[in-house]
């Protein structure tokens, strides 16, 4: 038994390294998208305090709006690449007048609230979508207009360490726009007119206030930019799988990888992505059939329950300070 | 002018310390009680008591345990349906294991097993601390309902992978299985809610209900002042599971007859987290106000084309009342953060007063 949990599984490893290499890509791959989901949270926890619930199902939302829109204009015989650009800009601006809807009609009335309501809140934002979103765009999977938007398909092999390792064409740019838009949002942090009020309003509101930032716009910006966010990870997870409202699933894996990195913090969200989904897929592949098979579902949650006993922050978070 | 403790003098220290001091609410409670025991299952149909009333009941019981949890100590819990599933599951092996023993003896019992795997996962709640504990729970919610999965001997190496409740008698009546009518199934349930009820209120307003609120209000603040954080946060996850593990237990045996691993996934954890903040942070009646809301509502939309007579198709039906639940709890929150208890609660001080406003 022993030797089955703790010796048996690396002379795997070791004996079969191309499987490994495959393992630990669909690892990696798993954990940027769950980093991509994780970045929503973040950016709304870090300017407004709001554990955004709903963003999950932000991301079937846009997902679903983008694919809509691209059959709305197929069926009126406009199609390809530039069909597939503008269903693209139309989705954008569905998900910036979702953004305002959300700061007038809930953070507003809510502003002074603990932060347990507004999570409530948030749950109401997605039991809505989902209402919403099921009733426009009907129940059942559709096909990702991957081809139209330049996105490839297809997998490449690599021969190494003794065996062929396949890499879908897909994750590969998924993890390079990803990478893109990581750079692209810390460079938005940190350099322009618009960053700055963001980072300040994380800071303190009131303090922020004082200072003539308008709480409403940052808000309006902030929820923007997740469902931004969320639209580049519905197109990817779309591409990989169908779009169906099976998404929420993941959504909730985001948890763990938001606790691991910690709230508040933007290159936490990567590094606990990677962590959950390499430790995740590792865990599966060489340990789970000794427990049965399935512990993917809450081995993410294991991992980040293990981290938080020791950094209660997360790896990344602010420290934690109590004071009377 | 009707309700107001005018003229209502208290002469020693249990009258002024009793949980509902003024005399209108002790009627107010004493009429809803008749209502429950007798009203309902002499007048009501089929359809509300076994549909609406025992669900009800039992997932206010629920609301009930989490609102100790959260609403209580301040500790947010998302893992309540796996506490739940273990309460359903502890009762169905101990029934099936002992037939002979009183079937309401194990569903008492089964409240120990929830409470003791609600202490293990409790554990960390000393270290971590509001959303990061919500996600820690979250690891309850996904390994139990894991270990529901896959883990035979719990389910008696059903091929179905179902528990299905056998049928079981107090006192020479049917309560589970088939054989059960609903009116009997609900005077079980009622009567486990009603004193479990009596027993969380007394706890709540006891030295251990004072020690929580300590906490739950600033931990740090209370460890000063001399009250052990550990006992008290585990005691909390221990009696939160309790009641969740009953709960569950009830839910199994008493309201579905049967049950999937899926009926304790992680969307019951959330209905359950909804009704407690809708009801009240806090509150024992709010409990029940929120099951009510939560459980009642979709009903009533569900059934509301229908008598209309309006042709809309059931799916739609379905995802309309999603939007309109959705809609309700941002709508609620907004006009009452608090909670519907809170809004009772105004009320009440309203009517204090009326007719004359001052």
């Amino acid at each position: 038994m022993l030797y089955n949990i703790f010796i048996d599984p690396f002379v795997q490893m070791v004996q079969m390294p191309d499987l490994l290499v495959q393992t630990l890509w669909e690892g990696l791959v798993s954990g940027v998208l769950y980093a991509l989901i994780a970045l929503g949270f973040v950016l709304i926890f870090k300017a407004s305090g709001v554990f955004n619930f709903a963003q999950g199902i932000m991301v079937v939302f846009s997902a679903l709006t983008l694919v809509g829109f691209y059959a709305k204009f197929s069926s009126w015989g406009f199609s390809g690449h530039a069909a597939a650009f503008l269903a693209l800009l139309l989705a954008a601006g569905v998900m910036l007048v979702l953004a305002m809807l959300v700061e007038r009609v809930v953070l507003r009335p809510l502003v002074t609230q603990p932060d347990i309501i507004l999570f409530m809140a948030t749950f109401g934002i997605t039991y809505v979508l989902i209402g919403f979103g099921e009733i426009v765009f009907g129940g059942d999977p559709k096909q990702m207009i991957a081809n139209e938007l330049f996105l490839p398909s297809g997998s490449v092999d690599i021969e190494m360490l003794g065996g062929l390792v396949s890499l879908q064409k897909i994750d590969i740019a998924a993890a390079v726009i990803a990478s893109l838009m990581i750079v692209g949002l810390a460079l938005f942090f940190q350099k322009t007119r618009i960053g700055r009020a963001l980072r300040a309003v994380a800071d303190s509101h009131k303090a922020a206030l004082s200072v003539g930032i308008s709480l409403n716009q940052i808000w309006v910006i902030v929820w923007f930019a997740a469902g931004l966010v969320a639209l580049v990870t519905g197109i990817m997870w779309g591409a990989r799988s169908d779009v169906s409202f099976a998404l929420e699933i993941v959504a909730l894996k985001a948890l763990p990888v938001l606790v691991l990195g910690g709230f508040t913090s933007v290159p936490g969200a990567i590094v606990g992505g990677l962590i959950i989904g390499v430790g995740e897929k590792l865990g599966e592949f060489y340990w789970g059939p000794l427990l049965g098979g399935g512990i993917e579902s809450w081995l993410a949650y294991v991992i980040a329950l293990v981290f938080l006993l020791y950094r209660p922050q997360g790896l990344f978070g602010d420290k934690i300070i109590e004071r009377i | 002018m009707f309700y107001r403790e005018t003229g209502q003098f208290k002469q020693n220290y249990a009258a002024d310390s009793a949980v509902f001091p003024i005399l209108q609410d002790r009627y107010g409670l004493a009429i809803i009680m008749v209502i429950a025991f007798v009203a309902i299952p002499m007048f009501g149909s089929e359809f509300l008591l076994a549909s609406v009333m025992i669900p009800f009941l039992i997932l206010s019981l629920g609301a009930i345990g989490l609102n100790i949890l959260v609403g209580y100590t301040g500790l947010l819990s998302l893992g309540t349906a796996g506490f739940m599933g273990v309460g359903a599951y502890a009762a169905y092996k101990l029934s099936t294991m002992f037939p002979q023993v009183n079937i309401l003896v194990w569903i008492l019992c089964s409240g120990f097993f929830a409470a003791g795997i609600g202490v293990i996962f409790g554990l960390p709640s000393l270290r971590i601390k509001g959303f990061y504990l919500a996600v820690a729970t979250l690891a309850a919610q996904f390994f139990l309902q894991w270990c529901f999965v896959r883990v035979a001997w719990l389910y008696n190496y059903n091929p179905s992978g179902a528990i299905e409740v056998p049928g079981r008698t107090l006192f020479g009546i049917a309560i589970t299985g088939p054989m059960a009518t609903p009116v009997n199934r609900y005077y079980v349930v009622l009567g486990v809610v009603v004193v479990m009820t009596l027993i969380a209120s007394n706890i709540v307003h006891g030295r251990i209900g004072r020690t929580w609120m300590a906490v739950r209000d600033m931990d740090i603040a209370a460890q000063l002042m001399g009250i052990r954080l550990l006992p008290a946060k585990l005691l909390a996850f221990a009696v939160s599971s309790f009641y969740c593990g009953v709960a569950g237990a009830l839910m199994v045996f008493l309201w579905l007859g049967a049950a999937e691993p899926s009926a304790f996934d992680i969307k019951l954890s959330f209905l359950l987290l909804f009704m407690v903040i809708i009801g009240g942070l806090g509150s024992l009646i709010g409990s029940f106000m929120g099951a009510a809301l939560i459980h009642i509502l979709p009903i009533f939309i569900r059934a509301l084309p229908e008598s209309l007579g309006l042709p809309v198709a059931a799916a739609t039906v379905e995802h309309l009342t999603y939007l309109i639940v959705g809609a309700l709890i941002i709508f609620f929150l907004i006009v009452e953060p608090h909670g519907l208890a809170r809004l009772w609660q105004i009320t009440k001080q309203k009517l204090r007063v009326w007719p004359f406003p001052y």
